[in-house]
């Protein structure tokens, strides 16, 4: 089949628009592989920022701490917000509209204010910068993301699912864990996966609560670039897209985007 | 297996009364069809039976025990969605053994019964299957299994055959009916397909706007509507009206017919099959002069729509006695006086 002008130009626009999307990724992800430190061409590959990022450990502390505290995050916030998104779901209450629009300003307030926010009232009640401060702000970050992603899959849920168990016999537990759920999931790792990013990708927070010294990635990556950037952060970047794409073509697999099966 | 029954049943939405004051018997064992037009209530009175929708007064009785502080997951019933609710994370088998399972029958017990059930809906070798493999036909087996595998007190159907098409639900009507006399279950059916209510029930009710208006065998019903409404729900029918006098029924063209017993309110009903069409003046007690409109061939049977005092009459005959009668024209109508039915007013 000939394609018309019309296509030709619509897979060039896309094109381009790959090419702005990848184009900074990629060319940091050669210069993670070129010996100049200094980024001078001509390339010549080279491991060395590999290898020296390997004896880095300042970088490797802080990306096993960026981890720890992604996948902490991500739980509790799964948790939570999954268990928020059906009692919003399942039960009429007074004031659930209030509570319902309640939760989407903290995805537009910008999180330098947010960060301030919170620096100060965990000050106030005690808990003070740590790494328990990072994780209860990054929850609090993804919560909203959460509930907004397993929401929209509970909208596509069928009731009379929920009544066929019941009419079996299924008790509260049993529908929610037999019927519901497996229904959900899709939604369930879609809101895992934001939970994740938000708080792996979170610098602004992390930067006010965090105590002296116990850097997340992004963090010590700032601080790095300000002392003086060396392609060993390249290096630790390329390794992380590398594995945050083939983590978001898993999903996408599972999930098919939140689509039906 | 259990008798059910609902007194003073009444539910409101708002100012709309989805049930007022339904009080009906559902005999052991039987099939009863609740039939009415949608909104008529048909359905909130299967869910308040099911337990779904708490009624604001009256009570069910399952058993002879007062439901009302049983849940739904308690209430041993089965019950089949219209759009069968299949879960679709489940396989065939899943499905059908989900009630089991949460009973903690135990798997081999679970296995066995699934197998055997599969057998009566005659689904033998589809247990693997997911619901999205199957067609409309067998996911309406997979529910009907499903539902009567724990072995409830009552099926409870929610037009469940709506969603087939015509050739498909009548082998489904045939089917259903079969596996009903062979379990011998209480079954309650809702649906707004008259033809369907007669052929499956053994007695049906009537409801219309919330209210019951009539209940009993279908040939009962169909044969003696005694109510408007109910004669035309149920079948059609010509509703002729008139004035009562002395010796009979004076209709609005001048014409003295019988007048059946009962007919004070001057209301009766004429079955299409009862009515006769003819060219030539027919020796018959009631005869009315109609014009003749049009010939509907319908296989075996032929329709005649007549135009009788500004009202529709129609009349329902064997194909082959209809060959006489010309296209459109005058013709007479007869109907014997046995087949004239007395009518109250709309209820």
């Amino acid at each position: 089949m000939r394609r018309s002008l019309a296509d030709w130009l619509g897979i060039s626009w896309l094109m381009l628009v790959l090419v702005f999307l990848y184009a900074p990724i990629l060319v940091m992800a050669a210069m993670s592989f070129n010996a100049s430190e200094f980024y001078q061409l001509p390339f010549q590959f080279s491991t060395t920022w590999y290898e020296r990022l390997a004896r880095n450990s300042a970088i490797l502390d802080s990306a096993l701490r960026s981890v720890v505290i992604a996948a902490v995050v991500t739980v509790i916030a799964t948790a939570l917000g999954t268990a928020a998104s059906i009692a919003l779901w399942r039960y009429e209450f007074r004031g659930k509209r209030v509570l319902q629009v309640l939760l989407f300003p903290p995805i537009a307030i910008p999180w330098l204010i947010t960060g301030t926010a919170m620096l100060i009232f965990f000050y106030a009640v005690g808990i003070g910068r740590g790494t328990p401060a990072v994780i209860l702000g990054h929850v609090a970050l993804a919560l909203p993301y959460v509930i907004v992603v397993v929401s929209a899959r509970l909208t596509t849920f069928d009731r009379s699912l929920e009544e066929a168990a019941r009419a079996l016999g299924a008790g509260p537990w049993m529908v929610t864990r037999a019927v519901l759920l497996p229904w959900i999931a899709p939604g369930i790792i879609a809101g895992a996966l934001f939970a994740f990013a938000v708080s792996f990708d979170q610098f602004v927070v992390s930067y006010f609560l965090s105590a002296p010294g116990d850097n997340t990635l992004p963090v010590l990556i700032y601080t790095a670039i300000r002392k003086g950037f060396t392609p060993e952060i390249n290096a630790i970047s390329t390794i992380i897209i590398t594995v945050s794409m083939a983590l978001m073509l898993l999903a996408a697999r599972f999930t098919k985007f939140g689509g039906e099966r | 297996m259990s008798e059910v029954r609902v007194e003073g049943l009444t539910k409101a939405y708002g100012s709309l009364r989805a049930l007022d004051d339904v009080s009906l018997r559902f005999p052991d064992g039987g099939f009863f069809g609740l039939l009415g037009p949608s909104g008529s209530g048909k359905t909130t009175l299967l869910r308040a039976i099911a337990g779904f929708v708490a009624p604001d007064a009256g009570r069910v009785l399952i058993g002879d025990q007062p439901v009302e502080n049983v849940a739904v997951e308690a209430r041993e019933i089965g019950m089949v969605f219209q759009n069968y609710a299949l879960f679709p994370n489940m396989s065939v088998a899943e499905n059908i053994g989900f009630g089991l399972r949460v009973r903690k029958l135990g798997r081999d017990e679970e296995r066995r019964r699934v197998a055997e059930v599969l057998e009566l809906v005659q689904l033998g070798p589809l247990g693997n299957r997911r619901p999205h493999q199957l067609s409309g036909g067998q996911r309406q087996r997979v529910a009907m299994a499903r539902a009567i595998v724990t072995r409830p007190r009552v099926l409870l159907l929610d037009e469940p055959l709506s969603a087939l098409d015509k050739s498909l639900r009548v082998d489904m009507q045939i089917e259903l009916k079969r596996i009903q006399r062979e379990l011998g279950i209480t079954t309650i059916f809702v649906t707004h397909d008259q033809e369907e209510a007669m052929t499956l029930s053994d007695r049906i009710g009537i409801l219309r706007a919330g209210r019951l208006i009539r209940e009993g065998r279908p040939e009962e019903v169909y044969a003696d509507p005694q109510d408007a409404f109910t004669a035309r729900f149920l079948g059609e029918a010509n509703i002729l009206t008139g004035v009562a006098e002395e010796g009979g029924l004076r209709l609005a063209d001048g014409t003295l017919v019988h007048r059946p017993q009962g007919a004070d309110a001057g209301l009766i009903a004429v079955r299409p099959e009862h009515l006769e069409v003819s060219v030539a003046e027919p020796a018959c007690p009631n005869r009315l002069r109609a014009d003749l409109r049009q010939r509907v061939f319908a296989g075996a049977m032929g329709t005649c729509v007549m135009q009788w005092q500004g009202q529709v009459l129609k009349s329902i005959a064997r194909h082959d006695d209809l060959r006489d009668l010309p296209e459109t024209g005058p013709v007479w109508l007869c109907w014997q006086d046995r087949h004239a039915r007395a009518l109250v007013q709309e209820p």
